[in-house]
């Protein structure tokens, strides 16, 4: 199959992108500043990320649609307001998690966000689900690009006034050359910042006015290690069809509502694992020294006993030293609780912590 | 008098006398991107001409640090474990990784020279 290009591929070029193979598509990993900066620019100033790949999956219907996909997602959807948006997974009869993804009320439907590697399969499942009742359109025509960080705001309301009112987890269409987008407020780097869904033919054009007021792109490198600063999941990585939300510690995403009643998919086993636990949690790890332990790094004990694996791990810029996540037998998921990873071959300490590594407020000011 | 060669794994070597002292080339760098671990063989270890004597990794990977000839580890420089991204500003200078006392010199014949790693650099990039 050949590999897609999004819309701002000509503008990644324009600006020195080295280009990866990602779920199909062709992004840039990173621009001619490197991962470090990159990742440093988006804390202090603005970042733009082109998540186009990503699939927006609109849904079209009434009443019945709600009443349908609280059969499917942990969430109260009826009381959802209108361009409110939550965090929610598709999930299978097990709970394990088919994909993660942000669900907004729109008008007359709903506007999900799925993960590119995710989305068609998603597509089928959903469709399946909801018995071809609606109408269902994952949009390609429609760019996203989000911009993240303390500027963004201003520079965003500089190109689309309004946009500053909206609060976290809140959407609206606005409009941009005459045509009408989508914004939220959201993203995944920890960061205060927001994701446009505007038309494939003006996404050039709106981002090259983004960077004009003086954000910059950035590569899917820092996205990742600014992903992980904040703690955040990543499909393929920490989450995946053997991974139920309350083992991925994330519990605090299902209505408890929804959890009395045990309407939906999965629902048995998430009430079960919430009321007897479970054998392995996902928790926070920090190397001791400066080494970097990576996906499949197996965790150890102090009694030597292999104990869990390492789903994500790298250097956290703005931690300054290494950072990962990963899975853990639930007795030693205790916060500082002493552990081992095995990098090539030795044995390197690292403790257990909470998520997430950064924390905005904190460290104000302070790079 | 003393002379820099190159080796395919993106090493380079400068000889004076019998002591090497070896880092990675730029084109290296910037292969790899941020450097932000380094780990260097052991001063007193021996190392063989072409197997692993240390690593770096970028935010992205981690990658082996060969060495081009044998030797014995003398010295190491610690500036670059304290600060990996000194690797990236300053490649084939101050950011050395480890000097050698060499066996043979005769292992540095099989080298290249600067124009043959720059071309060799070019075409594998």
């Amino acid at each position: 199959m050949e590999t897609k290009k999004t819309s701002l591929y000509q503008l990644h070029q324009d600006n020195n992108a080295k280009f990866v193979e990602f779920a199909g598509y062709q992004m840039p990993i990173q621009y001619s500043d490197g991962i470090v900066e990159e990742h440093k620019f988006t804390r202090n100033h603005s970042g733009i990320f082109d998540v186009s790949h990503m699939g927006q999956l609109f849904i079209h219907g009434s009443e019945d649609l709600v009443n349908d996909l609280e059969k499917i997602f942990p969430l109260d959807l009826k009381k959802l307001k209108l361009n409110h948006s939550k965090y929610s997974f598709l999930m299978n009869n097990y709970a394990g998690i088919y994909d993660d993804l942000i669900i907004t009320k729109i008008d007359n439907g709903f506007l999900i966000i799925l993960n590119a590697a995710c989305k068609e399969k998603d597509f089928e499942i959903l469709s399946k689900l909801l018995n071809n009742k609606y109408e269902m359109v994952l949009d390609e025509k429609r760019s996203l690009i989000a911009i993240q960080g303390p500027k963004s705001v201003e520079i965003l309301n500089d190109v689309i006034k309004g946009v500053e009112d909206l609060n976290f987890m809140t959407g609206n269409w606005f409009l941009f050359n005459e045509k009408k987008v989508y914004i939220t407020r959201s993203g995944y780097t920890g960061e205060d910042g927001f994701e446009i869904s505007v038309e494939n033919e003006l996404a050039d054009k709106f981002t090259r006015k983004l960077i004009e007021k003086g954000a910059k792109l950035i590569g899917l490198g820092a996205r990742d290690t600014l992903r992980l600063e904040a703690g955040l999941c990543l499909y393929g990585h920490e989450l995946s069809k053997d991974k139920t939300p309350v083992e991925a510690n994330l519990k605090w995403a299902i209505s408890k509502e929804r959890i009395s009643k045990g309407d939906f998919i999965g629902s048995d086993i998430i009430i079960k694992q919430l009321n007897t636990g479970v054998q392995k949690v996902r928790v926070g790890i920090r190397p001791e020294g400066r080494i970097i332990a990576r996906e499949k790094t197996k965790i150890f004990n102090q009694e030597d006993l292999h104990i869990g694996e390492i789903t994500s791990g790298t250097f956290g810029p703005s931690v300054n030293g290494p950072v990962a996540m990963g899975y853990v037998e639930n007795e030693f998921s205790k916060k500082d609780t002493k552990v081992f990873l095995e990098v090539r071959g030795k044995k390197h300490p690292a403790n257990i912590c909470g998520l997430p590594f950064y924390k905005k407020n904190y460290v104000k000011g302070v790079n | 008098m003393s002379e820099v060669k190159y080796s395919k794994e993106h090493e380079w070597i400068k000889l004076e006398g019998d002591t090497a002292t070896i880092g990675i080339t730029k084109h290296a760098t910037e292969m790899l991107g941020d450097i932000v671990f380094t780990e260097l063989p052991e001063k007193g270890s021996n190392v063989d001409k072409d197997g692993t004597a240390g690593v770096v990794e970028s935010t992205k990977a981690a990658s082996d640090v060969y060495t081009p000839v044998s030797g014995e580890v003398v010295d190491t420089n610690q500036a670059i474990v304290d600060d990996p991204s000194k690797i990236n500003e300053d490649p084939e200078n101050t950011a050395w990784f480890f000097k050698l006392k060499i066996k043979d010199k005769s292992e540095m014949d099989s080298l290249m020279n600067k124009d043959e790693y720059d071309k060799f650099a070019k075409e594998s990039s």
